[in-house]
């Protein structure tokens, strides 16, 4: 159990309202389309209208000439300094801007620099670029054909087949297979999808010809890791750049990958000495960077007649579109989708990944999601719904009869992973109770009768986070630790910094609190810093719902550090031993005498005015936190949908969300992360989507067609939750920004199919338009 | 370049005129040559609300607005909302509810709102939803932004703010 602070003090488990809320209420937030420099100039990039297609010949000439213009930059100017090519994460190569030929619609192929944005983009109109137009591959499905145009012809590898990747037993699952008494398949396809947060991607990048430094405030989730991108790719020394990350305007795993943007202001920069703007429009943040999933899947389940699970097997094709630019751990090519077998013991499992290369955006990113969990965690819930059907069977009698029992923690999967802790059970007994599951199941009996279509949906998701333990975990070799660093003034006040970076989440409170937790100083009296690589200590940045798991941890290690410093303090200044010594938040008093006591306030003080002979001055301490393991958080979702029969539209009626991220730091920051969890998983399963047309033309490239819920398609979501601490993380915490989004879309979709179940209906792939179930409903005979 | 115009507005109160380009965005103009930069750019296409604001008491999009048409317009901006340095009902509403989170929605979101309540200060859940589902928040699912709204219509209708 977490001791409970006073409120006062605000340590974990109080809802303490937002630090950070203040300037952002009154219009005072920090956003880098917000940075104004002196002589500050504007870049404005040229893209491509093809998804596939030869540069001919790219004539700048009337851009340059035109009045304002500074820099036309293109591919070939590039190349001369070696940087017409970056490395992506994932040991790809991407082009910055194009040379020979671009393969995706809207890819850059050239920068032009001006000084103002108006005159910028009336120049980018003027690059005169000439395209001879080249086979386009869209479906990944046949980028593996013998006749398929070859789209990468840099590499040395004449085909579309990026990487084969395969976990677990084949044998020994395919022999489960053979003798199964019950199997159940499901395809489904993960449709890509772009986070889209509110603010696009941007920076100013600023080279001081005086000093040689560059300083580069942009959106990003992982500073420090930009940093040394920027310093290997660019051989700019690493101590003459700081990345500053202010205020970032969401990020969903949207600004974690290094786009051509980025380095074409840093080189206009370099080039011009003058600080160089560039803010990507709607458009272009939803045509060119990081989209997500674009799985195309296939689920088996083996089971006995009586739904005991006894194996799964997984096959995936996965688009990654021009370049393979995913933002994963490197040795990890789909991530952690083999978190598939989910929330279930089963004894044998197989999963294979295939990754292919198409006309399409570079990517794929974690969208709201611990590198392929969403995938995952859809996947397991989908065919356990197939499966439970295919047994007549209630899918929550299925589920809780091969949940991996809460005695069997830690929990190792039969794809490698150890779960650190759970109890499914109780999680999806609450959220059925919750919503009434017993009676609803009786009202959609009822309402069978009558023709009404009603549907119950349920995912007992298990996510993997806290990306990672270092003898795993890297990307390009630095490994995946974070850090904190805090600093107690001699007045008992303290400043924390840390290698995450808040988009929204909530950190300068959080973190606060940790402290507040730990030293017993207020969470009021702590300042929270991040984001600026020239003051905080290195990190890997915030995606993966790694923050709490990593920086915090960290967080508190570091304020430990400092309490065993204030210990020797205390005992000088109490003129005891150490071992008389004991800490109640916020002060050391000797044992059994309460009233002999100093505050941390006190040995603040004291560490700059008092210090005990032999102790260096000061009261700081830092911590770069390695977790042994990942966190394994969980949930059950339960969704009632009611469908219209005539327009085939998907009313969400009422929706449960129970989670249980262990320990908790602050109640009502959890719950705001799960409404917007929530918020975006509805968002997949209903509407959002990044498709193509046949000549690689983007069909949500704006805002007008990636359709976003606004407040009236949201429902009013339904909250409950479970604690299971995390043994290994030292606060007990888990992290919880992305569960929503993962364990979501999957109750969604049951849902839906729930409703059409007694129709013959196995599956719907997302999203579940209006359209798309009334071709279901006409199909089967079904009229309004 | 088109020759410049004079453009005259009252922003939050205090008069304010430059000389601009015909095809300068109302957003571009409060932002960049008047420098208020709590009004934000979220689309482009006038979808997401991010760069609402309030000319002549009403809603705009200032991304899809030239400044030249406000010319000797009255605009409410985010900055203008407080007042003698106490919050307004609506901004401490947003932070007592958690009604953001990321923040960059915000600004667009209490405009929104501010507009609502001016013309419905008894607003149902339903009318809250609807009056701003001309603005995107991709972070708190709306649900805390109703509590914010519901919690600034109470006060103000105890407080007799406006």
């Amino acid at each position: 159990m977490i001791h409970k602070t006073s409120p006062e003090v605000g340590g974990m488990g109080h809802s303490i309202k937002r630090k950070e809320d203040l300037r952002f209420i009154q219009g005072k937030g920090n956003y880098v389309d917000d940075v104004q420099l002196p002589g500050m100039v504007y870049g404005q990039m040229v893209r491509s209208p093809y998804a596939h297609a030869r540069i001919k010949s790219v004539n700048t000439e009337k851009a340059r000439t035109l009045p304002g213009v500074l820099a036309v930059i293109t591919g070939a100017d590039l190349a001369k300094a070696n940087l017409a090519w970056m490395p992506t994460l994932s040991y790809d190569k991407q082009m910055v801007l194009a040379t020979g030929k671009v393969l995706f619609q809207s890819q850059e192929v050239a920068f032009v620099v001006a000084e103002d944005r108006y005159t910028a983009a009336d120049a980018a109109e003027l690059v005169e670029v000439e395209y001879e137009e080249l086979p386009v591959l869209v479906d990944p499905n046949k980028a593996l054909d013998p006749g398929a145009p070859l789209l990468r012809e840099d590499r040395e590898q004449k085909d579309n087949h990026i990487f084969h990747w395969e976990v677990g037993d084949r044998q020994g699952t395919d022999q489960v297979f053979q003798k199964a008494a019950v199997k159940a398949k499901v395809h489904a396809f993960f449709p890509r999808c772009h986070p889209a947060p509110l603010e696009t991607c941007g920076c100013v990048a600023d080279f001081n010809r005086a000093t040689g430094k560059l300083t580069i405030y942009m959106t990003s989730q992982a500073p420090h890791a930009h940093r040394t991108v920027f310093a290997l790719v660019g051989g700019i020394p690493e101590q003459n750049i700081r990345v500053i990350s202010p205020d970032i305007g969401g990020g969903f795993g949207n600004k974690v990958p290094v786009y051509p943007g980025y380095v074409c202001a840093i080189v206009a920069s370099l080039t011009l000495g003058l600080p160089v703007k560039w803010i990507e429009s709607r458009s272009e943040n939803l045509q060119s960077t990081g989209f997500a999933r674009d799985y195309h899947m296939t689920a088996e389940i083996a089971s006995d007649r009586d739904g005991k699970m006894q194996a799964l097997r997984v096959k995936t094709l996965a688009d990654h579109g021009a370049f393979n630019a995913a933002a994963q751990p490197t040795k990890f090519p789909a991530g952690l989708f083999s978190i598939c077998t989910g929330s279930y013991e089963l004894p044998a499992a197989f999963c294979e990944v295939d990754g292919v290369y198409t006309n399409k955006a570079p990517g794929g990113i974690a969208y709201r999601c611990s590198f392929r969990v969403t995938e995952a965690a859809y996947l397991i819930e989908r065919v356990v719904d197939v499966l439970a059907q295919e047994l007549q069977m209630d899918p929550a009698e299925l589920r809780r009869k091969n949940f991996i029992p809460a005695a069997s923690f830690p929990y190792k999967s039969p794809l490698g992973w150890t779960y650190d802790s759970g109890n499914y059970e109780a999680a999806m007994k609450l959220a059925l109770d919750k919503i009434g599951y017993a009676e609803l199941r009786k009202e959609q009996l009822e309402k069978r009768k009558t023709g009404e279509l009603m549907g119950i949906g349920i995912s007992s998701f298990t996510e993997i986070v806290g990306a990672g333990p270092a003898h795993t975990f890297d990307i390009l070799g630095i490994k995946m630790f974070d850090s904190c660093e805090i600093r107690i003034h001699p007045t008992g006040k303290a400043i924390a910094r840390m290698g995450t970076k808040s988009q929204g989440q909530g950190h300068e409170t959080t973190y606060a609190q940790i402290v507040a937790q730990e030293l017993g100083i207020p969470a009021s009296d702590v300042t929270v810093e991040e984001g600026d690589t020239d003051t905080a200590p290195y990190g890997l940045g915030t995606y993966a719902s790694r923050s709490t798991p990593t920086s915090g941890a960290a967080t508190a290690i570091a304020a430990r550090k400092i309490r065993d410093k204030a210990k020797k303090i205390a005992a000088y200044l109490l003129e005891c031993s150490e071992n008389d010594l004991e800490w109640e938040p916020g002060k050391f008093y000797v044992k059994g005498v309460p009233s002999k006591a100093k505050t941390i306030q006190e040995i603040a003080f004291a560490a700059y005015t008092n210090i005990p002979p032999g102790l260096e001055a000061g009261l700081e301490a830092v911590d770069y936190y390695d977790p042994p393991n990942l966190t394994f958080p969980f949930g059950t979702y339960v969704c009632v949908v009611d469908i219209d029969k005539g327009t085939g539209e998907v009313k969400v009626r009422r929706f449960v969300a129970v989670d249980d991220c262990g320990n908790i730091i602050n109640p009502m920051i959890v719950e705001g992360q799960i409404h917007g969890g929530l918020t975006e998983g509805m968002a997949i399963a209903f509407m959002q989507q990044i498709d193509y047309d046949e000549s690689g033309n983007v069909q949500g490239g704006s805002f007008m067609d990636y359709l976003l819920p606004t407040a009236v398609e949201t429902p009013h979501w339904e909250t409950g939750k479970t604690c299971t601490p995390s043994p290994h993380h030292p606060l007990g915490a888990k992290g919880v920004g992305e569960s929503p989004n993962v364990g979501s879309p999957a109750a969604f979709v049951n849902a839906v199919v729930d409703a059409l179940s007694h129709l013959g209906v196995r599956h719907i792939d997302m999203p579940i338009t209006p359209w798309k179930v009334w071709n279901v409903l006409k199909e089967k005979g079904v009229t309004g | 370049m088109a020759t410049k115009q004079q453009v005259r507005v009252k922003l939050n109160g205090r008069e304010r005129q430059a000389d601009v380009e015909p095809r300068m965005l109302l957003v571009h103009f409060i932002r960049e040559v008047l420098q208020l930069t709590g009004t934000h750019i979220g689309c482009d296409t006038s979808h997401c609300g991010a760069c609402t604001v309030l000319l002549n008491g009403k809603t705009v999009k200032s991304c899809t607005m030239f400044a030249v048409q406000a010319d000797g317009g009255e605009i409410l901006t985010v900055e203008g909302l407080s007042k003698d340095g106490q919050l307004h009902p609506l901004q401490e509403g947003f932070k007592e509810e958690h009604g953001l989170q990321c923040g960059f929605c915000t600004p667009g979101m209490l405009m929104s709102s501010y507009a609502l309540l001016q013309n419905n200060p008894r607003p149902s859940e339903g009318d809250i939803r609807w009056g701003i589902s001309g603005n995107l928040c991709r972070c708190t699912g709306y649900q805390n932004i109703v509590r914010a709204v519901q919690f600034a219509a109470a006060k103000m209708a105890h407080g007799g703010t406006k």
